[in-house]
């Protein structure tokens, strides 16, 4: 009976056999031919836990650390295991009611979820720190974990040092690939931008295997592709930390900015900018806060002006017009021109400080008496230079001259988002005049005394004094100097500050004429106040019109006169002569630098120039503003007692055009201490001989 | 002596399949094992003390390997004498359940026997089943080629399963339907699986197409057929009524039926369940148990396929080769739901990868064939019902658990036969094996 249906085996065996068929293609589809479904399980089990290295170190050129690193601490809780926790003692240390810890751990739950930690207070006070430390056995589910965080010891350098902050995605777009993730910290300015690669150190990465509620357990592949965390590497600067704090102490209550470059390396020994503020402002806990009010004040602190701000240089061109004609052989140092007290060549005459008795009769003299008519002259040769077919092949010309001295361009300092300043095109100028060889060396002459539409940053006006020192040559300004253990790609960071850039080929016994007038300037001329004792000074002194207010005050100068080891330009904003406050400030800078202290007499000066208040008055009335509105917001809390409010100033809003028409009385100086200075004359030189090698 | 006892104990006993069976448990104990295995926490002595699952499905087999010496001891006659009354036996067990039952995941069916343990009397009448089933076909007074020897076939193996359903465990009901092999290998009409995988097909087509569109498409097949048969209908008008009752059956089915079913007799996650499986949304609104939840006040947890995608992951991210030992991610996180119990497959598929799971399916089918092999060659009806029984609930678990682990079948509670974790699972199928290599090691006799 069993013969009857035993083909039916046949039919059994092939049902079989075709569900497992039906299984195995299932599992070559799923296996063999779904290749996201490795990802998604690594994306389910792998936890990268990253480690952060110490950022590097920042070291002044005496060894002094000028930037470091802190650990500040921060509170965590892990929601699922706070049960029991004693939350009154909690929320007495950290002053919040339960109404304010339950948002937090709902928050931390919506954010995190119930079984990962997450931050319930970011940086903790030490205090906080020592009392929650204490209670730690109440607060099961709590914990503290370091951070380390930037520290500046000498609370100085704000502008340079730059700042840094978390990562946001359009950074994360533009550096995919280079191991930063959402919640990573990076530098955003200064040199904590420039040389991130460096001070990052190396990111350590352990991966761990989660289960399906987030928790750990255990190492992945018992750590095998895990990396420890390297510190970032130290960078060794040119900045002279005591050079900086006093610079920045200096132009305390002022609106400009100092450099200071030691013109035989390129390296920056003080860069400050006015107003500054306390880097230390920028890390910890009132981050956010502290940044926001930086970043809408009006007076714009977080703007770096010594690579940012754009000055018209003034009469601190005026060596610089010199060169050009002595490079191209058009004057001699012997070179004079009879100056009546004004330049007359052109229509309207352009006005000069002396008049007669032969202040211009040669180069020396003209820059001691800073002769405006010598150098519109000058300036006019070296358009009108025969060599050239027209004023604008020439205007060509004297511009590559501009160029090559680092006006008009970038100088490529290793610092973010340098400014260019301004030289203009021949465009501009055939824009301005109707069309091309519409114009002629007439139409721009005050540019020949460093007017017109040029301007300039700080930082390429201490570095033309690094080339006037340096007869000829400079090296690209910059601040780090070296990198601990360099390696291939640090060097080669590092190689565009290590070449010469030769400049100018003109004599040095031409040069000296150059650098002897300058000295002059200190002796007799504008800048009698900027004395050293036993050191020979270079300087020239600058006044900017401004169209908006007070005259610009401008100082540039380097020292010692024979080997030049610090080559300085000085800006403060409306302060009027250039000689009033910017003069001693760099005149202090140097001794600073010089002497590596400065004497008491000089102490009581620097005391002096921080207390004095220069800011604008628009300025004041907007703080006056800010002030007033908080104020009455108190006011109206407590109402008994009204205070008073004095309304500093009121002006008419102010905005900035460069167009505009020069404030020419501006020049009017109030404050002035200053003297008008007496000529110098042929014989004045025959008379006191400046000291040659007088002093090393 | 003691030779000589053991040849005669051992005498046409079919070893391979001893070796399958042995190979298949430490497979098992192996993927549980990953499964459990945790290094923090993992300590050699964690194998005999008991604490964790392989740990004590190591205790189990023990346990099974004296049942399975027990049997092989036994005399074959004793199967087919007691057959009935086992059965019963079963049925008073499981009714017995609703009594002294104990509540495990949500389905009344465990019986407490002290020491923690506890025995799922459905999976044990099974056996019982099988047996009883073989020994009323293996009757000379059955005549399985009449209607009413089939009826109460189908109410012998069908009477269990609605006990299971009783007890909320219809994923062990499921499993009394494979009898329907059984039954069709021993004489039962082609034309009921043809119709059985028709309604199947139609449920399907249900499920995924839109119901009109199904409508029409049913009504132009009928209309198709009744154009291609024109002639022979005019001579036979009963052939024209057939047609067009089948046609209304189906589009009763697909219209009234189906969703009836879905929305009246079903859980809300049933119903999702299922409608997951063609990529579709269920909406537990329409739900009618859903409803009566919903306004008693309880609330109604709405699941998702979150177990099956997670083993797909799984078993997807194993590749050609797989992971390795304890190196599955996904196992080790235990992002897969009942990883030691339902979805082992999943481990051993990341683990193993493709290669893993293709030899382990082979060692599957060559015991199923096996069985298959065995079954024909008895010379009593009652061995081969019994071997064939054996080898569709054997295939029937496997089909289901894998296909549930691979997304080709909704979710349900079926165990993976000697792999899952489970003393009530393991012995089941350990006893099923034994008996039928005891039954076979007697293969010449004829047993009634």
């Amino acid at each position: 009976m069993s013969v009857y249906n035993q083909s039916r085996s046949r039919v059994v065996q092939v049902i079989f056999l075709a569900v497992f068929l039906i299984i195995i293609f299932q599992l070559i589809n799923l296996q063999l031919f779904s290749s996201d479904y490795g990802i998604q399980a690594e994306n389910n089990a792998i936890y990268r836990k990253v480690e952060y290295p110490d950022r590097g170190i920042v070291y002044d050129y005496k060894g002094k650390a000028i930037m470091e690193n802190t650990i500040m601490y921060d509170l965590m809780v892990t929601p699922s295991e706070i049960k029991g926790a004693d939350t009154f003692t909690l929320c007495n240390i950290l002053n919040i009611d339960t109404a304010e810890f339950k948002k937090r751990i709902v928050t931390c739950i919506i954010k995190n979820t119930k079984y990962k930690p997450s931050i319930f207070e970011p940086l903790v006070s030490k205090e906080v720190y020592a009392r929650i430390n204490e209670n730690i056995y109440k607060l099961p589910g709590f914990g503290i974990t370091e951070r380390p965080v930037r520290s500046y010891p000498y609370h100085c350098g704000a502008h340079f040092l730059g700042y840094i902050g978390e990562v946001d995605t359009a950074f994360l777009r533009k550096h995919a690939g280079e191991g930063y993730t959402s919640g990573d910290f990076t530098g955003l300015s200064g040199l904590e931008r420039s040389y991130e690669k460096v001070l990052m150190g190396q990111r350590g990465v352990t991966r761990f295997i989660r289960d399906n509620k987030s928790r750990i357990q255990g190492p992945y592949e018992s750590g095998r592709f895990d990396t420890a965390a390297i510190a970032g590497k130290a960078l060794y600067t040119s900045v002279d930390v005591e050079v900086q704090a006093l610079a920045e102490k200096l132009l305390k209550n002022k609106i400009g900015a100092a450099v200071a470059i030691n013109p035989k390396t390129g390296g920056i020994i003080a860069m400050a900018s006015a107003p500054s503020f306390d880097p230390q402002a920028l890390t910890g806990k009132d981050r956010r806060k502290n940044f926001s009010r930086f970043f809408v004040d009006t007076a714009t602190p977080l703007l770096n002006r010594a690579i940012k701000g754009q000055y018209p240089p003034g009469s601190t061109y005026k060596p610089l017009g010199a060169l050009v004609a002595l490079d191209e052989g058009l004057i001699t140092p012997s070179f004079g021109y009879g100056c009546g007290g004004a330049y007359y060549s052109c229509g309207r005459p352009v006005k000069c400080t002396h008049h007669g008795g032969g202040h211009a009769a040669n180069l020396r003299l003209a820059i001691a008496n800073s002769c405006n008519s010598y150098f519109v002259h000058v300036f006019r040769m070296a358009l009108d230079n025969d060599a050239y077919p027209n004023p604008q092949a020439g205007y060509i010309k004297w511009k590559e001259y501009m160029n090559a001295f680092g006006l008009g361009v970038k100088l490529q300092i290793d610092l973010p988002s340098e400014d260019k300043g301004s030289i203009p095109d021949t465009a501009r100028y055939n824009k301005d005049f109707g069309g091309f060889a519409r114009w002629n060396s007439c139409n721009m002459l005050t540019l020949g005394i460093g007017q017109d539409r040029m301007t300039a940053t700080p930082l390429q006006m201490a570095n033309l004094m690094a080339i006037i020192a340096n007869k000829g040559y400079y090296y690209t300004p910059h601040f780090v100097d070296s990198i601990e253990n360099e390696n291939k790609i640090d060097k080669e960071m590092l190689a565009p500050y290590r070449i010469k850039h030769k400049v100018t080929n003109i004599a040095d016994s031409a040069f000296q004429a150059v650098h002897l007038g300058m000295h002059d300037v200190t002796i007799y001329g504008t800048a009698t106040r900027v004395k050293i004792d036993g050191v020979d000074i270079c300087a020239k002194t600058g006044t900017a019109q401004n169209p908006h207010g007070k005259n610009h005050s401008l100082f540039v100068a380097f020292a010692p006169m024979e080997n030049p080891t610090i080559a300085v330009a000085v800006i403060v904003e409306n302060a009027g002569y250039g000689a009033t406050w910017a003069a001693p400030i760099a005149s202090l800078m140097m001794e600073q630098y010089l002497r590596d202290s400065l004497s008491t007499k000089r102490q009581a000066e620097v005391d002096r120039i921080a207390q004095v208040d220069l800011i604008p008055a628009a300025m004041k009335h907007w703080y006056y503003m800010k002030d007033s509105v908080r104020r009455v917001k108190q006011i109206t809390i407590n109402a008994d007692t009204v205070p008073v409010i004095k309304n500093p100033a009121v002006t008419k809003p102010i905005q900035f055009d460069p167009e505009a028409e020069p404030d020419r009385n501006g020049d009017k100086d109030t404050n002035a201490t200053f003297k008008p200075t007496e000529m110098i004359l042929p014989d004045t030189a025959k008379r006191i001989k400046p000291k040659k090698n007088g002093h090393g | 002596m003691a030779k000589a006892y053991t040849k005669e104990v051992s005498k046409g006993v079919d070893w391979l399949m001893i070796w399958l069976y042995l190979i298949l448990v430490s497979v098992g104990i192996l993927c549980i094992f990953m499964a459990e295995y945790n290094p923090a926490t993992f300590k050699m002595t964690s194998f005999y003390t008991g604490d964790a699952n392989y740990s004590k499905q190591l205790i189990f087999f023990g346990v099974c390997m004296m049942a399975a010496i027990f049997i092989i001891l036994s005399d074959s006659k004793l199967y087919p004498a007691f057959a009935n009354l086992m059965y019963a036996g079963g049925i008073l067990l499981m009714l017995a359940t609703f009594v002294i039952g104990k509540e495990i995941n949500g389905s009344k069916s465990w019986i407490p026997i002290g020491g923690g343990f506890n025995l799922q009397a459905a999976e044990l009448c099974k056996i019982f089943t099988s047996l009883a089933l073989a020994k009323y076909l293996s009757l000379t007074d059955t005549d399985f080629t009449k209607l009413r020897s089939q009826a109460i076939a189908a109410v012998l193996a069908l009477s269990p399963a609605l006990l299971s359903i009783l007890q909320n465990e219809t994923g062990l009901a499921l499993v009394y339907t494979s009898f329907f092999i059984v039954m069709y290998r021993e004489g039962l009409p082609g034309i009921l699986l043809v119709i059985g995988f028709s309604i199947a097909a139609l449920v399907v087509a249900t499920l995924v197409v839109e119901p009109n569109t199904l409508a029409i498409i049913l009504t132009a097949i009928a209309g198709i057929i009744l154009y291609i048969f024109r002639k022979l209908l005019k001579k036979d008008r009963r052939l024209l009524v057939m047609i067009i009752g089948i046609w209304i059956a189906c589009v009763g089915i697909q219209r009234f039926a189906v969703p009836y079913i879905f929305n009246n007799v079903f859980y809300c996650y049933q119903s999702q369940r299922i409608y997951s499986m063609v990529g579709k949304e269920y909406d537990c609104s329409q739900n009618k148990k859903a409803q009566e939840a919903s306004a008693a006040g309880q609330t109604t947890i709405v699941p998702d396929d979150y177990n099956v995608r997670q083993s797909k992951i799984a078993i997807g991210s194993g590749g050609f080769a797989g992971k390795g030992f304890l190196k599955g991610t996904q196992t080790r996180g235990k992002y897969v739901p009942e990883q030691s119990t339902d979805f082992i497959f999943t481990s051993l598929a990341e683990a193993f990868g493709f290669i893993g799971a293709f030899i382990f399916l082979g060692l599957y089918l060559l015991m199923l064939f096996r069985i298959t092999i065995i079954a024909e060659r008895q010379r009593s009806t009652f061995s081969r019902v019994y071997a064939y029984s054996v080898a569709s609930i054997i295939f029937f678990h496997i089909a289901v658990n894998i296909c549930m682990t691979l997304g080709l079948f909704p979710v349900i509670g079926i165990t993976l036969p000697l792999i899952s974790y489970g003393g009530s699972s393991l012995l089941t199928f350990t006893v099923m094996i034994f008996i039928l290599i005891r039954l076979d090691a007697d293969r010449q006799m004829v047993l009634r």
